[in-house]
């Protein structure tokens, strides 16, 4: 019986040993069972996902019982594009207007950061700044944005700053500009964290060759820090303008009436007309995409 | 290197860009304490009664359970599917490799309204009624990334021949992973996991649009303040939240070695395009 069992044991290992050696001696045969469950998973739901809105997009919805019409038609688009009714147009514009401005605020309050932790901090001071950054972005982002509507409240923690300086109440609940303030706050570590990439890999001595052969300070910073740091800013650049143009949470909860971005409507309007919020999510994506051309063109994803 | 003044001044610049980001988190951990229902500066009376309150809501109770069951399920999947997808890619080099980084990115390249608005044209077209599992499915989406980059990261940093060794000495396929491979990725997987993890039990956009009557604790959140209702124990578990992420990324941040730095959405895609 022990017999039984040993042999037993040795014709398992065995056929684990060839099965091993099989794979061994094939690694495409591995490589195949390692990727197909992974890849077949995300094309069945991801990519038909992204295609089943786009086909959605050129359907059209009944407007009683909010049932999809499968019939092919531009209908959506005719409506996104209107200028007789230039609403959606508008919308659009103002969401890119809002990505471009937070992505330009986020810009200038992340370089000189960044370049701090990367060329000035010593060891343990970049270390905690890291932390110090990076943590906010884990910290719930409904929470970062509701932290802001009990500053920006009439009777909240801003005005009673300036009032205690002397100064008049700010105005600033339920306003674009608010907007504008949460969007910069909640995506700036996407900014910082490329930048400083990027700086990083700046080697010291370029900026000591620049000033050995005269450059002040600005110059240096003109003609070497800039053009071999901006990657990382293009690179920054696509999360906070893409999340921004993205996003309907932040006009949702701080926007004011004239606040509508492209997400309020697609979240709005996916219930009862799905295949016009479909159309007018290609939007954000169509931007992005041609957005990501440019930046590819600049040496985005080289410098990274 | 560069003048006195221009340290200083950005030294200045970075303790207000730290400010600016850090004291928004601490007035709202204040607010926690606040005695009174009324939100207002500087707060009056300070009090705990809010913790007791949040605690007994059984509704809340429920929607931290359902987000802890979502994220713990969105995890599973992506820990399955994201080490297969490193091992494959890192291993082997094959036509079209750089696709497959591309479409594990996509969901989190892209903003979550559309991987959200995407799987709900999905689910109507297929005719899937929304429930958990379509919550889970579009969890595991965007957290699979962050397993594989860590995977990933790690496997770079180990030497093949640690694995033709072991199989030179006579090991089959499993033991080698036994006792070569899984001890050297463990600790890669509990932080790739624990993002994972982290980045499922906050996520509000992707879920509101793959959620039928479900409510997690973000849509909680979403619902209370849309209505502004119940705001004293929101802000307790406002507080929760900021202490409780504190844990995870602390914890993967000591897993993983400061050059893999897998921290974060940004860092997640950065190291990608590496």
């Amino acid at each position: 019986m022990g017999v039984d069992v040993a042999r037993e044991a040795g014709s398992l290992r065995g056929a684990r040993l060839r099965l091993s050696a099989v794979l061994w001696r094939r690694p495409w045969l591995k490589a195949l069972v390692l990727l197909v469950p992974p890849v077949a998973a995300f094309l069945a739901v991801y990519a038909a996902s992204l295609g089943a809105m786009l086909a959605s997009s050129f359907w059209t919805s009944d407007s009683f019982t909010a049932e999809i019409v499968h019939t092919w038609t531009l209908d959506q688009y005719r409506l996104i594009f209107s200028l007789s009714d230039p609403t959606y147009l508008r919308i659009a514009g103002r969401t890119i207007g809002m990505a471009a401005a937070v992505t330009v605020t986020d810009a200038i309050l992340a370089f000189p950061l960044a370049f701090f932790m990367a060329k000035i901090a010593g060891r343990r001071t970049r270390g905690l700044l890291f932390v110090v950054v990076l943590l906010p972005l884990w910290s719930s982002y409904l929470v970062r944005i509701y932290s802001w509507t009990t500053i920006l409240a009439k009777s909240g923690p801003l005005n009673w700053a300036l009032n205690g300086l002397g100064l008049p109440d700010a105005h600033l609940e339920f306003t674009n500009k608010a907007m504008w303030i949460v969007f910069s706050y909640v995506w700036l570590p996407f900014m910082i964290l490329p930048v400083y990439a990027a700086l990083e890999r700046i080697p010291g001595s370029m900026l000591e060759a620049s000033r050995d052969l005269g450059a002040r300070g600005f110059r240096t910073f003109r003609s070497v820090i800039l053009p071999l740091a901006f990657p990382g800013v293009v690179a920054g650049s696509i999360f906070t303008f893409s999340l921004t143009l993205g996003d309907y949470i932040t006009p949702l909860l701080v926007g004011g009436p004239s606040s509508t971005l492209i997400g309020n409507i697609v979240s709005e309007q996916s219930a009862a007309n799905l295949t016009f919020a479909a159309a007018y999510a290609m939007v954000p994506v169509a931007v992005m995409a041609a957005y990501v051309l440019v930046a590819r063109r600049l040496g985005a994803f080289e410098a990274l | 290197m560069e003048s006195r003044a221009l340290r200083i001044g950005l030294g200045v610049w970075t303790a207000l860009v730290v400010a600016f980001l850090w004291i928004p988190l601490g007035i709202i951990a204040l607010y926690a304490f606040n005695g009174s229902v009324i939100q207002s500066w500087p707060i009056s009376s300070w009090s705990t009664k809010w913790f007791g309150v949040a605690w007994h809501d059984d509704f809340l109770r429920s929607s931290l359970r359902l987000s802890v069951e979502v994220g713990l399920a969105a995890t599973g999947v992506a820990l399955v599917l994201g080490t297969m997808a490193s091992f494959a890619i890192h291993r082997f080099s094959f036509f079209g490799r750089d696709s497959v980084n591309f479409l594990l990115l996509l969901p989190i390249a892209l903003p979550g309204i559309i991987t959200g608005m995407a799987l709900n044209s999905f689910f109507s077209f297929a005719g899937v009624a929304l429930s958990i599992w379509t919550i889970v499915i579009g969890h595991a989406t965007f957290c699979v990334v962050l397993v594989y980059n860590n995977v990933l990261a790690r496997l770079r940093r180990t030497s093949p021949s640690l694995v033709e060794a072991s199989m030179d000495l006579g090991a089959d396929g499993w033991q080698t992973f036994r006792y070569i491979t899984w001890p050297t990725l463990s600790t890669a997987l509990v932080a790739g996991g624990l993002l994972a993890f982290a980045l499922s039990f906050d996520e509000v956009i992707v879920t509101t649009f793959t959620a039928g009557a479900q409510t997690t604790l973000p849509i909680w959140i979403l619902d209370n303040l849309r209505q502004g209702q119940q705001l004293p124990v929101v802000n307790v578990v406002a507080f929760a939240i900021i202490a409780l992420t504190v844990i995870p990324v602390w914890v993967s941040q000591r897993l993983t070695s400061a050059g893999e730095t897998t921290v974060g959405r940004a860092a997640a895609v950065t190291a990608q395009t590496e």
